[in-house]
């Protein structure tokens, strides 16, 4: 990664404090960053690795950890808050839920903004603070960071990338390639909230529904399951493209197919109904707090217990099967005993017309 | 009463596929008229409970699917010009033209920008006084009047800068093209609920009694499809033919009067061409000529262009309920979702997107 630690030196004494919006300044690496980074930044974030001051964090690792789990994930979103969340929430839970996904215990963050010049001092904060928030409750730390600024409309007020390092336990590595014939599904709550959280936050189709984004970091969930640690073939969370492309994902990894059963996907009567007005396939639908967990058939009543006594994992539901098949693919069983095919999400999101 | 579970109620469902099968004894060729009933029909699996010996066709029912392919061309260049903002239904941007789509030229740069509704469009128009923003008005009677009030609206506003282009289409029309057909193998009509709450039901009384052809106005969940293949069945077994509605809870026998009307303030029949069927006499609706000015057509002078078709693909013959879309030696080979060869792989309404989606 090029760029600056958060923590780049004070070198020119100009004053910044009466500005209340970004300017193109404050990305110039000089004295505006530095004391950006200081009154705003160092604000909400004050971990040991930012305190040290230098270009890259120093990080010490327990003996007795020997993999280190890493992903990043860039982060864009309009409007900037919605019901239920915030880009700054959706940076944190994100890399937090994907390193979770690998079976890691996730511990340290970077987080690298790309600012638009004139967004409001005060936004930003608001962003920050829901980050540290978010990170608090995810048990990780912000390490490291970057800021740049872009000129006015050559971005979208704010973009946040966020990589993350978390351990991983020698007896916990689950993979998308591991799902077993036989095997069953479970799903950790209802899908599509956050997908249909921003669409109706974004104001375009007239539509005021009481749904909220699912927004969260789901170690709760992942560390109830470390007594089954052995037997967990699949973690995956169900973000962009929802439960469908996830699971078609997962299928042709593993080279099995998935059959789920209609009636047992939790799925709120809101999003429901605000779906099949505007056309769209609820599992298609994107979520931010939601794992879909693969297991043996014999210990499925026993983890989904399990999940269910862990924050946001309460609606819990077991919604499939794995079953052997030539070819990978997802198929729902209908309400009504059919059977359809439940394909990964083809491109954009198109309301129907009529 | 809750609109979406009572009507997909698996025991009410499973009772009208009780009565439906005991009263079946010979073979029938069913249609669907709309792209939304052909969509429900995949999507719960309703031919995997039919008895073999009804055999459902789908229909030119799909209003993206439909649009001339010389209208697609003149949205593409139009939405090319760089003080327009073109507005269109989501499903019209992947529609492939002679040699490209909305979602290329909006890539290459254009503005273009989905709406949900025309008067979203015309909003657009108002806050850009400065700009030519333009609308792709498709569909049947269900969208006309949604679009055509985006036109009223315009003019009793005085907005300028606002134009439509239109793709209007009728459905009698089409049904009497298929029921004239010499290759015709449809016996019994499932009209298009959506169409009938606007206009009614009497128009295809005419039609029911000119070709002795059963048809019954049906909705869209699995319980109002499987009422819609009752009522035709049992007319078709008992020979006797005539119009009934099994959509009673949206539609009425006159329709939407006060639509109505302003659809005849606005519009004029005239002869429209269906992509992969070719010209139907008096299919379309134009705007009259007191609101010429509103016409996109005329405003950016795109009223010859050449338009040409792909050759593999044979949405005529699946629209015409001729063949269906496995017939087709590009499905799911060189024409899939992403790489569409015609519009009924791309709309969500469309009869190869239906299949693909569901079934292959």
């Amino acid at each position: 990664m090029t760029g600056h630690s958060l923590s780049e030196g004070f070198s020119c004494p100009l004053p910044i404090s009466h500005h209340e919006a970004i300017m193109l300044g404050h990305g110039s690496g000089g004295a505006m960053t530095a004391e950006l980074i200081q009154r705003v930044f160092l604000k909400y974030f004050h971990s040991d690795g930012l305190q040290q001051k230098n270009d890259a964090a120093n990080l010490a690792i327990p003996d007795n950890i020997h993999r280190i789990a890493m992903t990043t994930d860039s982060h864009i979103v309009t409007p900037l808050f919605f019901p239920g969340g915030d880009i700054g929430r959706l940076a944190v839970c994100g890399t937090v839920n994907d390193l979770l996904t690998a079976g890691a215990t996730p511990k340290w963050l970077s987080a690298a903004f790309i600012l638009e010049e004139g967004l409001p001092i005060a936004v930003l904060e608001q962003i920050l603070e829901s980050m540290k928030k978010s990170a608090e409750e995810a048990q990780v730390e912000i390490v490291t960071g970057d800021t740049k600024v872009v000129e006015r409309g050559k971005g979208d007020g704010i973009f946040i990338n966020t990589t993350g390092i978390g351990y991983i336990a020698e007896n916990f590595q689950p993979g998308g390639e591991k799902a077993a014939p036989g095997d069953a599904v479970i799903l950790s709550g209802t899908i599509g909230d956050h997908g249909m959280a921003v669409l109706c936050a974004r104001g375009e189709l007239g539509i005021r529904a009481d749904i909220s984004s699912d927004a969260a970091p789901l170690n709760e969930i992942v560390r109830n399951l470390q007594p089954f640690a052995r037997s967990v073939h699949v973690l995956r969370d169900p973000t962009r493209g929802g439960l469908s492309t996830t699971l078609n994902e997962i299928a042709n990894q593993s080279q099995v197919g998935i059959e789920l059963d209609e009636k047992s996907i939790p799925i709120s009567k809101e999003v429901n109904a605000v779906c099949e007005m505007l056309g769209f396939d609820p599992y298609t639908i994107a979520n931010e707090g939601k794992m879909i967990i693969i297991v043996p058939d014999e210990i499925k009543q026993d983890v989904l217990l399990a999940i269910r006594r862990s924050k946001y994992g309460e609606n819990a539901a077991i919604i499939g099967r794995v079953f052997p098949n030539h070819s990978p693919i997802v198929l729902l069983q209908t309400n009504l005993g059919t059977h359809r095919i439940l394909d990964p999400l083809p491109g954009e999101l198109l309301p129907r017309i009529c | 009463m809750n609109f979406i579970e009572d009507f997909r109620n698996s025991d009410r469902a499973k009772k009208l596929l009780h009565s439906i099968h005991s009263m079946t004894h010979k073979k029938w060729v069913i249609m669907e008229m709309c792209g939304g009933q052909t969509h429900s029909m995949m999507k719960f699996g309703l031919d995997q409970l039919l008895t073999d010996q009804i055999e459902i066709v789908h229909g030119p029912g799909c209003p993206v699917c439909v649009t001339a392919l010389e209208l697609i061309d003149k949205a593409i260049l139009i939405a090319k010009n760089k003080n327009v903002i073109f507005t269109s239904y989501g499903d019209m941007l992947r529609v492939p033209g002679s040699n490209s789509d909305l979602f290329s030229v909006r890539a290459a740069g254009g503005d273009i920008r989905v709406v949900y509704s025309a008067l979203d469009a015309l909003q657009i128009a108002r806050e850009n006084p400065s700009r030519e923003v333009v609308f792709f008005g498709i569909g049947f009677e269900t969208t006309a009047p949604a679009n055509g009030i985006s036109i009223l609206q315009a003019k009793r506003l005085g907005i300028q800068n606002y134009s439509v282009l239109v793709s209007q289409v009728r459905v009698p029309p089409a049904m009497e093209l298929i029921l004239s057909s010499p290759d015709n193998r449809v016996q019994g009509f499932l009209a298009a609920g959506h169409v009938c709450s606007v206009m009614g039901i009497e128009e295809y009384v005419p039609i029911s009694n000119r070709y002795h052809v059963p048809i019954c106005v049906t909705g869209f969940e699995p319980v109002d499809l499987l009422a819609g293949i009752f009522e035709t069945i049992s007319m078709l077994e008992t020979n006797t033919w005539g119009v009934k509605n099994a959509y009673s809870r949206s539609v009425s026998e006159k329709g939407n009067i006060e639509a109505q009307k302003m659809l005849d303030i606005l519009f004029e029949p005239c002869d429209r061409n269906w992509r992969g069927i070719g010209m139907i006499p008096m299919s379309g609706w134009r705007l009259r000529s007191e609101f010429q000015e509103f016409d996109a057509e005329e405003r950016f002078h795109v009223a010859e262009i050449q338009s040409k078709e792909s050759e593999q693909c044979i949405a005529g013959l699946i629209l015409q309920g001729l063949k269906k879309p496995a017939d087709c030696k590009a499905f799911q080979r060189e024409c899939t979702p992403q790489h569409p060869l015609g519009a009924t792989m791309v709309s969500s309404e469309g009869a190869c997107s239906a299949y693909y989606k569901y079934r292959r």
